[in-house]
């Protein structure tokens, strides 16, 4: 298959073809004005449940928990409880028998581990059976919310290369939706930290990330306490009824090296992990813990507010990578983070997924230092590199360089079929069968990008089954044949033309168009 | 969705209303059903109704011939497949009647257009925008005139502009062994797809009986149609759609597949009716037939004259209606061809007539309005 260059634009930059978008003259001009012309905040993004609400939540259900313990639990729940961490100066954050870590079946059945033993029949007031209640209550109203969003935006947008871009970029900031304090928040992080700043610097980028309630929560640095800090010092003096100890936590610290910045065996120390994990400290999520505790520590305020908290601030000079930070507070880890944003590691790590993302599994090195010159010569700036992508002929190889993830092949069915809006609920479950939930790939790594990872037997059969829904629903409507020329201009093999003209039904030629081979891959 | 006032008011606005109070004094609703199953894919009507009488049979047909030796004997030219047993029950009980030598207009061999005109009611393809089963509507007792069709979305057949409304649950599972066969066809210049497919499908081979699961599926979506057909405030006109009779390769164990579906949906249809069986007709009906000779792979290629089925307790049946026009090779249309001696749509226009007793010129003009000077068949329905 030779794709032509509209195809490849349509395809390969964009989220595929809508039939009633018009073929771009000028490929190369078509995507860079889709930079300028990127919508932040469109309407489906817009009516999304807000911050402040999906973190009240959360903070209710903190504040609920607290009292069920506080009402008395029996012996057993007690024993359990002493196996969940409790964050320090935020007491009931973390209340007893609450699960860390949830996993969403579905949207509609949520079960979380740690349900009781066969026998114990479940109080009416257990713990458990909130936190049940309350991951079904964010899945359904909040979570879904956001992934019918989030596919909403991207079937109506004018402008499908950026939405690709913060497709890309949420996957590389990734949270998981499978722990508890996440599942609400997850589309959030895409909405409020990597959209606005998209065709900014990639430091303003991760910037936004690392101050995100969702990225605070997820990796743990809301409850992460300088050993030295007031609130460090106060604790040691006065150890916890349930034995754990309040401290450092380098979730955060490690992964920004590993994972958002530098990239994994770049040259820092566990040492510069530690450190910065000690300038980090601080930086917590305000008004998700109530009471005395959070008043003390001083992470009270508006639910899924960004806090620094000086009383959990570790004191002292840091040295990171053979740089010396002396500044005072929150601006300590600021300053970390703006020399990780403009590092020529980072610039390597970011030039080499991007490279991976639009011109294959195995990125061209004349593309990856082509990018990275470009990231260390303007300091990170993100419209630099995208023109980058959309002026190097790697981009452009006539053979299909991707296969589509899920999510890919997904949204670019529904724009094949003309959707505009789809039901929240249908888009989680389609994406769960697929076998990519959205914002949950279950570490901070986030979803492969390569096609190991999504072309097996049994993801293509499901692609099939899912075309074949499609199908039934639209078929009647859909001439397949018509409208494969204007997904893939030009660009048809005699293969797929000859399935789609042979097929016993309008359906069935729908059907085989969704998974054909140019719609598997870009 | 079924009470007067809104069916009149989504039927045909201020005509319709001006009618009303003339309706509520018709003569008492009589219980007919009606039910068409269309054949989406050009099934074979001589591996259906195999012309066993005829000498040109056993040599065109080869292996495809043979399985007829053990059908049922339906006179002296034809038999049924062996794999339609309860039909073969209702064709002694005369509630099955079969036309061979069949078609619509259309005389091209595409699926697309084929179907287009079948649906449609139409000469040729796009030329009608409705369906015939819709425009259907308007001439029968408006007290019947509440058709559904099983499916996720209103076929051609049924839109227009007359109230129809679709019903598919979202657990009916599909029937989709032909689609696999065809994904497997699209992907064999591709070696990545290629491994990954097959790999897939000797997994399912291993783990589910294919045969046995989409005979189930027809008997569920029969069972469905007569749930939804029989209570005294349901549909009364229904539309079923079935896939995979586009038999191009492996024809003798595939066709024998969808027969045995086929036969599976009719007689759960049968059982599912109870006593409205008596006022039943299904109709059965594909766009084109298929080649008379078998192809290279088993199989036959998209031909022209094929077979339909009228079917119920409302049928006049226990014969096969046909203009025998022979397999010689002089006697093929185009030189390949089962050559149409009757057409389609006098033969739907007859059985619509006659099972709702209406005038038949006025059903062939309505349902049919292009195709001019040719009557209805007639006597096809007990009425």
């Amino acid at each position: 298959m030779a794709a032509t260059d509209v195809s490849i634009a349509l395809n390969r930059f964009g989220l595929g073809a809508r039939p009633d978008e018009g073929i771009p003259d000028d490929p190369k001009a078509w995507l860079k004005h889709q930079i300028e012309a990127f919508d932040p905040k469109p309407a489906a993004i817009a009516a999304v449940p807000p911050r402040a609400k999906v973190a009240g939540e959360l903070a209710d259900f903190y504040e609920q928990q607290r009292q069920l313990r506080q009402m008395g639990l029996g012996r057993r729940q007690q024993q359990r409880a002493a196996t969940a961490p409790t964050p320090p100066g935020q007491p009931g954050m973390m209340p007893p028998g609450a699960p860390q870590d949830m996993t969403m079946g579905s949207a509609a059945a949520v079960v979380p581990p740690g349900t009781p033993e066969p026998g114990a029949k479940p109080d009416a007031d257990d713990p458990l059976k909130e936190a049940r209640r309350f991951v079904g209550r964010q899945v359904r109203d909040d979570y879904a919310a956001a992934v019918g969003a989030r596919a909403n935006a991207a079937l109506s947008s004018t402008a499908p290369f950026a939405d690709r871009l913060t497709h890309f970029w949420a996957n590389h900031f990734a949270v998981s939706a499978d722990k508890l304090q996440v599942i609400g928040l997850s589309g959030l992080l895409e909405f409020e930290a990597i959209r606005p700043n998209l065709t900014r610097t990639f430091g303003d980028m991760l910037n936004a990330v690392e101050r995100h309630p969702a990225m605070l929560l997820y990796l743990d640095q809301a409850v992460s306490v300088g050993p030295n800090s007031t609130a460090g010092r106060f604790a040691a003096r006065r150890p916890r009824a349930n034995g754990r100890k309040l401290g450092l936590n380098e979730n955060l610290a490690r992964e920004i090296m590993e994972l958002h910045t530098l990239g994994v065996r770049s040259g820092y120390t566990q040492a510069d992990v530690t450190e910065f994990a000690r300038a980090l400290t601080g930086w917590s999520v305000a008004g998700i813990g109530r009471g005395p505790g959070a008043r003390m520590a001083g992470t009270d305020g508006t639910p899924g507010d960004f806090v620094f908290a000086e009383r959990l601030h570790e004191p002292g000079e840091r040295t990171i990578i053979g740089r010396k930070y002396g500044q005072d507070g929150e601006k300590q880890a600021q300053a970390v983070l703006d020399t990780l944003a403009t590092s020529p590691a980072t610039a390597q790590h970011i030039a080499t997924k991007l490279a991976r993302h639009f011109a294959g599994d195995t990125p061209p090195p004349a593309l990856v230092q082509r990018l990275q010159a470009s990231f260390v010569k303007t300091g990170g700036d993100l419209p630099s590199l995208y023109h980058v992508l959309i002026d190097s002929p790697e981009c452009w190889v006539q053979q299909p360089v991707k296969f589509k993830s899920p999510w890919e092949w997904t949204v670019s069915a529904y724009r094949a079929l003309g959707m505009k809006q789809v039901q929240p609920l249908a888009a989680v479950g389609l994406l769960n069968q697929l076998g990519q939930p959205t914002w949950k790939p279950g570490s901070p790594a986030g979803y492969d990008d390569i096609a190991a990872s999504w072309a097996g037997p049994d993801a293509l059969v499901r692609r099939v089954e899912a075309s074949e829904r499609f199908a039934t629903r639209a078929g009647a409507q859909v001439d397949a044949r018509a409208l494969a020329p204007k997904l893939f201009p030009k660009t048809l093999t005699p293969a797929t033309e000859q399935a789609l003209a042979r097929a016993e039904s309008p359906g069935q030629a729908l059907a085989l168009l969704l998974v054909s081979p140019e719609m598997l891959r870009r | 969705m079924y009470d007067r006032r809104s069916f009149l008011i989504h039927s045909a606005g201020a005509a319709a209303l001006a009618l009303a109070p003339r309706m509520a004094f018709a003569k008492a609703e009589t219980d007919r059903r009606f039910v068409f199953i269309i054949q989406r894919g050009a099934a074979d009507g001589l591996g259906t109704i195999g012309a066993v009488g005829d000498p040109a049979f056993a040599g065109a047909r080869g292996q495809l011939a043979e399985d007829f030796a053990a059908g049922k004997r339906l006179d002296a030219t034809f038999a049924l497949h062996p794999a339609m047993t309860s039909l073969a029950g209702m064709y002694d009980a005369k509630e099955a009647l079969f036309a061979h030598a069949i078609a619509s207009p259309y005389r091209d061999r595409s699926h697309f257009d084929g179907q287009n005109v079948l649906e449609s009611g139409g000469l040729g393809a796009y030329q009608v925008k409705d369906g015939w089963m819709n425009r259907m509507l308007g001439v029968i007792p408006s007290g019947e005139a509440k058709a559904i069709a099983i499916s996720a979305t209103i076929p051609l057949a049924m839109r227009g502009p007359h109230e129809v409304t679709s019903y598919a649950p979202s657990a009916l599972p599909q029937a989709s062994d032909d689609l696999l066969t065809r994904v497997a066809a699209l992907y064999q210049g591709d070696s990545q797809l290629h491994g990954l497919w097959s790999e897939a499908m000797d997994t399912r081979q291993l783990t589910s009986d294919l045969v046995d699961v989409s005979v189930k599926n027809a008997a569920a979506t029969g069972q469905l149609a007569a749930r939804l057909l029989t209570p005294a405030n349901g549909a009364r006109i229904a539309m079923i759609e079935t896939g995979g009779w586009d038999t191009h390769a492996g024809q003798r164990s595939r066709l024998a597949t969808q027969l045995k579906g086929l036969d599976a949906m009719l007689a759960s249809l049968k059982t599912g009716m109870g006593p409205v069986w008596n006022d039943t007709m299904i109709l059965v009906a594909t766009e084109f037939g298929r080649t008379v000779a078998v192809n290279g792979t088993g199989g036959t290629d998209h031909g022209t004259g094929s077979a339909a089925m009228l079917v119920g307790g409302a049928v006049k049946g226990g014969r096969v209606v046909a203009d025998w026009p022979g397999l010689g090779q002089a006697a093929l249309f185009e030189g390949r061809d089962l050559k149409p001696t009757l057409g389609l749509d006098q033969f739907v226009a007859g059985a619509v007539a006659g099972h709702y007793q209406v005038e038949p010129g006025k059903v062939m003009a309505t349902l049919f309005p292009e195709t001019k000077g040719a009557a209805p068949v007639s006597g096809l329905s007990r009425a």
